[in-house]
């Protein structure tokens, strides 16, 4: 690899990992506003116009506060805790296709920090490690609360990454590989995944509300029961560092969702787009697709979130085990016998 | 038993059928509704820029009239401070020395003139009992303070201003 070619992937992580962060952080600021439209008010409109400035104050307010560590908590998992749920929530970035190359004179910039072959099991890989973050964060609180909400965000995403994954096989045999880049290629156009695996889809993404902890399978967190949940005793940046994990892994689940089913950076009419504004400008319009995807499945995130109860623990496990399993492998086995006879 | 009304109804629970028990469209009608508020107008008064109308006979800060020459109304009859059912107002009354015919209408005047807004109900009482109509309950919304000591309003606060003249 030339120094060059370095510089140009360093600056790429750089980039993704800010617009990752400055996603998250303008998601909460999202999130309020979208609540409060869903609910027929303002939502924050004191800090700047439109109270545009609210996330950074937020952000300030959680680094001004006091850190509290309880003296019965075990000190360094404490701590750990927080950190392996903010970092992996920002590796999961690291696979994603955000755009075709872009062709500046003879050097091709790729817009993926790296296309490793196996791209759906690192996410997958990494998504289950996001829940040693709270289940260690949970434990090490020493507090009934706080592990009982960790014990639950545990068995809740040890039950759906089962049928996420099944949903996901049922992509592979379609598909063929596991590079998300190749993936994204093969949607070339409007041929999207979406119209080959719907049901595969509506599994996905059942599954994606439950291993980002979001409403209505929030009940690692949910305030009526637990107190806060797993991060109950946990206060200043650390707490922040939480939520702000939830932000990001919603974030990239949006991505790969748009990667997987939604034609990440295709469209219809990219072939015409491609020869006529060059080389440079339709990648970016690409990537502006692809970015609109993810900003449409964040918004749907957060309408789910406004619009439907908790589900209850039985009903949750209920869901998972009962009719989402079943359901992927019926759909493994509709799409073998589709590929296989037509 | 005869029903007392025709208002009972007969629930039968049927078990969920799968499509039900997908949820999906219960979910699909929920995100429909939540779709119609999102675009409804917000209902919200932005508070301290914008205020609600209050009615037309809304009670609140009391205000010490003067008559149409600027001089204090109130004669310190007590009439105000007998009716009031939290015993809010207190009052010390003076009588006018000459010379001081432009700010007191009448003899007799109340030098000192207390109510204590945390005791005050804001029944308005005391403006039906005021034979001089001297006291209305016409202001805002008594604003809040820190100290228990500062709601005791005296005529510093309670008089209106003088007359521009």
């Amino acid at each position: 690899m030339e120094p060059l070619d370095i510089g140009i992937k360093f600056i790429l992580i750089v980039v993704i990992f800010l617009i990752s962060l400055v996603v998250a952080m303008y998601s909460t600021y999202a999130e309020r506003k979208l609540a409060a439209f869903f609910q027929d008010r303002v939502g924050p409109n004191r800090a700047g116009p439109g109270g545009m400035f609210q996330p950074l104050a937020d952000g300030m307010k959680m680094f001004m506060k006091e850190e509290i560590i309880p003296t019965q908590s075990s000190g360094l998992l404490f701590i750990v805790g927080p950190s392996l749920a903010i970092m992996t929530a920002c590796i999961g970035s690291a696979v994603i296709p955000w755009g075709q190359a872009i062709t500046i004179g003879s050097r091709v910039i790729p817009l993926q920090v790296t296309d490793i072959n196996v791209g759906i099991l690192y996410i997958f890989g990494e998504v289950s490690l996001g829940v040693y973050g709270i289940m260690i964060g949970g434990w090490a609180s020493n507090n009934k609360y706080s592990l009982l909400g960790a014990i639950r965000a545990a068995s809740q995403n040890i039950s759906y990454e089962i049928s996420m994954g099944l949903s996901i096989i049922a992509l592979l045999m379609v598909t063929g590989t596991l590079s998300l880049k190749e993936i994204t290629e093969q949607q070339h156009g409007w041929h999207w995944n979406i119209l080959r695996q719907p049901l595969g889809f509506i599994i996905f993404i059942v599954c994606a509300f439950a291993e980002t902890n979001r409403s209505p399978f929030d009940l690692p967190e949910c305030e009526t029961e637990l107190v806060g949940g797993y991060h109950t005793e946990y206060s200043s940046m650390k707490l922040g560092f939480y939520l702000f994990a939830e932000y990001i892994n919603m974030f990239i689940s949006s991505a790969v969702m748009a990667t997987l089913y939604w034609g990440g950076y295709n469209y219809p009419g990219m072939d015409w787009m491609a020869a006529h504004a060059g080389p440079v400008i339709a990648p970016l319009i690409g990537v502006a697709v692809m970015f609109a995807k993810v900003f449409a499945f964040i918004f749907f995130f957060m309408w789910v979130r406004w619009t439907i109860p908790r589900f209850r623990y039985d009903q949750l496990m209920n869901l998972g085990w009962k009719t989402l399993i079943p359901l992927a492998i019926l759909n493994i086995v509709l799409t073998g016998l589709f590929i296989t006879f037509l | 038993m005869e029903p007392l009304s025709n208002k009972r109804k007969v629930l039968d629970f049927k078990p969920l059928n799968l499509l039900e028990r997908s949820y999906l469209p219960e979910i699909a009608k929920g995100l429909t509704i939540t779709m119609k508020h999102f675009f409804k107008k917000d209902v919200t008064i932005r508070y301290p820029e914008q205020k609600r109308e209050f009615s037309e006979n809304f009670r609140g800060q009391h205000s010490l009239k003067r008559d149409e020459e600027g001089k204090e109304r109130c004669t310190a009859c007590g009439l105000c401070a007998l009716s009031c059912p939290a015993e809010a107002i207190t009052m010390t009354a003076a009588e006018r020395q000459p010379g001081e015919e432009n700010l007191y209408r009448e003899e007799k005047y109340a030098a000192v003139y207390e109510i204590n807004m945390l005791r005050c109900i804001f029944c308005g009482l005391c403006e039906e009992a005021c034979p001089k109509e001297a006291i209305y309950l016409d202001g805002d919304i008594v604003p809040t303070d820190f100290l228990r000591k500062d709601f005791i309003y005296g005529k510093d606060k309670l008089v209106e201003p003088p007359l521009n003249k």
